[in-house]
């Protein structure tokens, strides 16, 4: 979107086109990081469900369109009018998050725990249901039209440095995923929660023996996830202005690319796979061509899939044996 | 028993081929309806059912058979119903190119790369890729199809039509599955490594069982256009893929007449759930939620194959 002004920049003396091109460039880099961060954010959701159930949470791309449209619905009621915008964001932001991964939790009681022992297809085919119940259950509450955030949260200024003009608000959006994702590496890292989730990750039935309560993993899985995911509705919400009760989709099959991309099932890679994603995408609009954006970011997991078929972070393990 | 199964298939074929008698044109174009995405769910559930491969996909070869059957059609003047064959060749071709390099992939790592060609065929199409598929607008035109000099146009006559295609892939793939190659599926199914170690090249019967599956729904997508008249990308949606997945699971995969019921199910509920208008769709995705809890196998599940062991008196010996 933001591609279509500057690739049209018109062509002028040699050094001047030189700076446009490096213009160009820093422009579609930091939207490329901006963009990415929200499909880390929302791949990390994807990636720790299937880490610890091998379970596709189709309607996680949902939850991340609830996200915005709660953050919508918070920013206008009266409880933000008296606060200033640092701290009313980030008091919105927590808010969200917690109403998101209760809603996770939620999710997973009615849609997903009664189907653990099943087949793994039928639990998909209730993830399928359940993404599309949430998605009109949201079309029904807000209505189907585009909804607009309030244009005065994000500061509207750009930062200039080195003759490059960077929005300040890309910045913003950039920092606040890294952070939650920092945050999230050192929780999952440092922390025996963390541990646990790691290691019901990588053996269920081994960590059930240590004495890991894998139902609680599970349950703080369904809550961690679908919190970031909610997160990154939001940063959405304030940094385009604009929301659908559809954009799940759009953004929710990047988001799963992305956790493919860097090996599912792993956390870091889920943030390396969003990032990259991000920039392949947007450079290629700059580059290659706008209209196969999209095309583009599947290609491109295509051929490296075919190169490395676990993604780039994936371990090589047998699928069973 | 084997009786009782003919009279049942006999006497559902019968209700069925006799329901246009009875139905306004409305109804007859949900049965067509209900004909078409049995036939793409059958064609599908050779690639999940017996295959095991997790294809969220399928509109993509779906696509390419309605795109192949629109251009020839428009451009060549070629009747629609002669091209049944080369859209069935052209999707499996594709299907062959497409996934001979990802075969191998893990299942969700699959999943994910069906998705991804999918919207690769989607996105190709809206941009009008090689300046023939007409962009966002589709191809309009295609002409009626008509069987020995006689045109079909109004539903009732598409009712037989589809459906008489969808019974000759009945007992096409019915027939398949006793073959040598549904054996393998069969087998392939029921535990990949064993198979492996039987000597049946699994990534070989996987390919087939893709490209088989992919032929098929292509010849769905000519039927389509024949029907349509008009096809656009927006017919072949990644939404569109979901369906005939949910068909299958819920059907029961690897079961042809679990496969038929979820057709009936799930294009037909959406219809039926019509009176509550824009909440039809809560219903719906409630719906397949609840079936899934209560019917995890789906709805007519595949049962294990019995052999018959010559020398024992009667019934059969589970294998």
């Amino acid at each position: 979107m933001h591609a279509r002004e500057l690739v049209s920049a018109a062509p002028g003396a040699n050094a001047f086109v030189r700076i446009k091109d490096m213009e160009l460039f820093a422009q579609q880099f930091t939207n490329g990081l901006a963009v990415g961060g929200v499909y880390a954010l929302i791949a990390l959701g994807y990636t720790m469900v299937y880490g610890v159930l091998k379970l596709i949470n189709f309607a996680h791309s949902d939850l991340f369109t609830l996200g915005a449209y709660l953050g919508l619905t918070l920013i206008t009621s009266w409880l933000f009018s008296g606060l200033g915008p640092l701290w009313g964001t980030a008091l919105l932001a927590l808010m969200v998050m917690g109403m998101i991964a209760l809603m996770g939790a939620l999710l997973d009681r009615v849609a997903y725990r009664p189907l653990r022992e099943s087949p793994r297809l039928s639990a998909v085919v209730s993830a399928l249901g359940a993404s599309i119940f949430l998605q009109n259950a949201i079309m029904l509450i807000y209505g189907a039209r585009n909804q607009v955030y309030p244009q005065n949260i994000l500061p509207r200024m750009a930062l200039s440095a080195f003759g490059f003009h960077i929005p300040l608000s890309r910045l913003l959006v950039l920092c606040a995923s890294l952070a939650m994702m920092g945050a999230l590496y050192f929780f999952i890292q440092k922390t025996r929660i963390g541990t646990a989730i790691r290691a019901a990750a990588i053996d269920q039935g081994a960590a059930r023996l240590m004495g890991i309560d894998v139902n609680r993993v599970i349950l703080m899985v369904f809550m961690i996830g679908p919190a970031m995911g909610g997160a990154a509705g939001l940063l959405v919400g304030l940094y385009y202005g604009q929301i659908n009760f559809t954009m799940g989709w759009a953004y929710g099959s990047k988001a799963f690319t992305a956790a493919i991309l860097g090996g599912i099932g792993n956390i870091p890679g889920a943030m390396v796979g969003g990032l990259l994603l991000g920039i392949i995408e947007s450079l290629a609009a700059a580059y290659v061509s706008l209209a196969y954006k999209d095309a583009i970011a599947f290609l491109v997991l295509i051929l490296i899939l075919v190169l490395r078929p676990t993604g780039l972070l994936g371990e090589r393990v047998a699928e069973k044996v | 028993m084997k009786n009782r199964k003919l009279v049942v298939i006999a006497g559902s074929a019968a209700v069925l081929a006799a329901a246009p008698l009875f139905l306004d044109a409305y109804w007859t174009d949900v049965l067509n309806n209900i004909g078409i995405y049995a036939v793409l769910a059958l064609s599908l559930n050779l690639i999940v059912g017996h295959a095991g491969l997790f294809n969220l996909g399928h509109a993509a070869f779906y696509a390419v058979g309605a795109y192949t059957a629109a251009i020839l059609n428009t451009t060549y003047h070629i009747p629609v119903l002669a091209l049944l064959p080369v859209c069935g060749f052209t999707s499996g071709l594709f299907a062959l190119l497409a996934a001979r390099p990802i075969i191998h992939l893990r299942g969700d790592y699959l999943c994910i790369v069906t998705i991804g060609i999918g919207e690769i065929v989607r996105i190709a199409l809206i941009n009008n890729i090689f300046g023939i598929t007409g962009g966002d607008n589709g191809i309009f035109g295609i002409s009626r199809p008509s069987v020995f000099g006689y045109v079909i146009r109004s539903p009732q006559q598409f009712f037989y039509l589809i459906w008489i295609f969808a019974g000759i892939t009945v007992i096409l793939f019915h027939l398949l599955e006793y073959s040598r190659v549904g054996r393998a599926l069969n087998y392939l199914r029921e535990d990949e490594v064993a198979a492996e170690g039987s000597g049946i090249d699994t990534a070989h019967y996987k390919l087939v069982a893709l490209v088989l599956g992919a032929a098929w729904a292509g010849m769905a997508g000519n039927i389509y256009a024949a029907k349509m008249s008009i096809i656009s990308p927006g017919s072949f949606s990644f939404w569109e893929s979901v369906l005939m997945f949910a068909i299958v699971i819920l059907g029961g995969a690897g079961s042809i007449p679990g496969v038929l019921l979820g057709a009936f199910l799930i294009i037909g509920m959406p219809e039926v759930f019509r009176q509550f208008a824009s909440a039809r769709m809560l219903i719906f995705g409630a719906a397949m939620v609840a079936m899934m809890i209560f019917r995890t196998q789906g709805l007519l599940p595949a049962r294990p194959r019995k052999y018959r062991l010559a020398g024992l008196p009667s019934g059969g010996v589970e294998t």
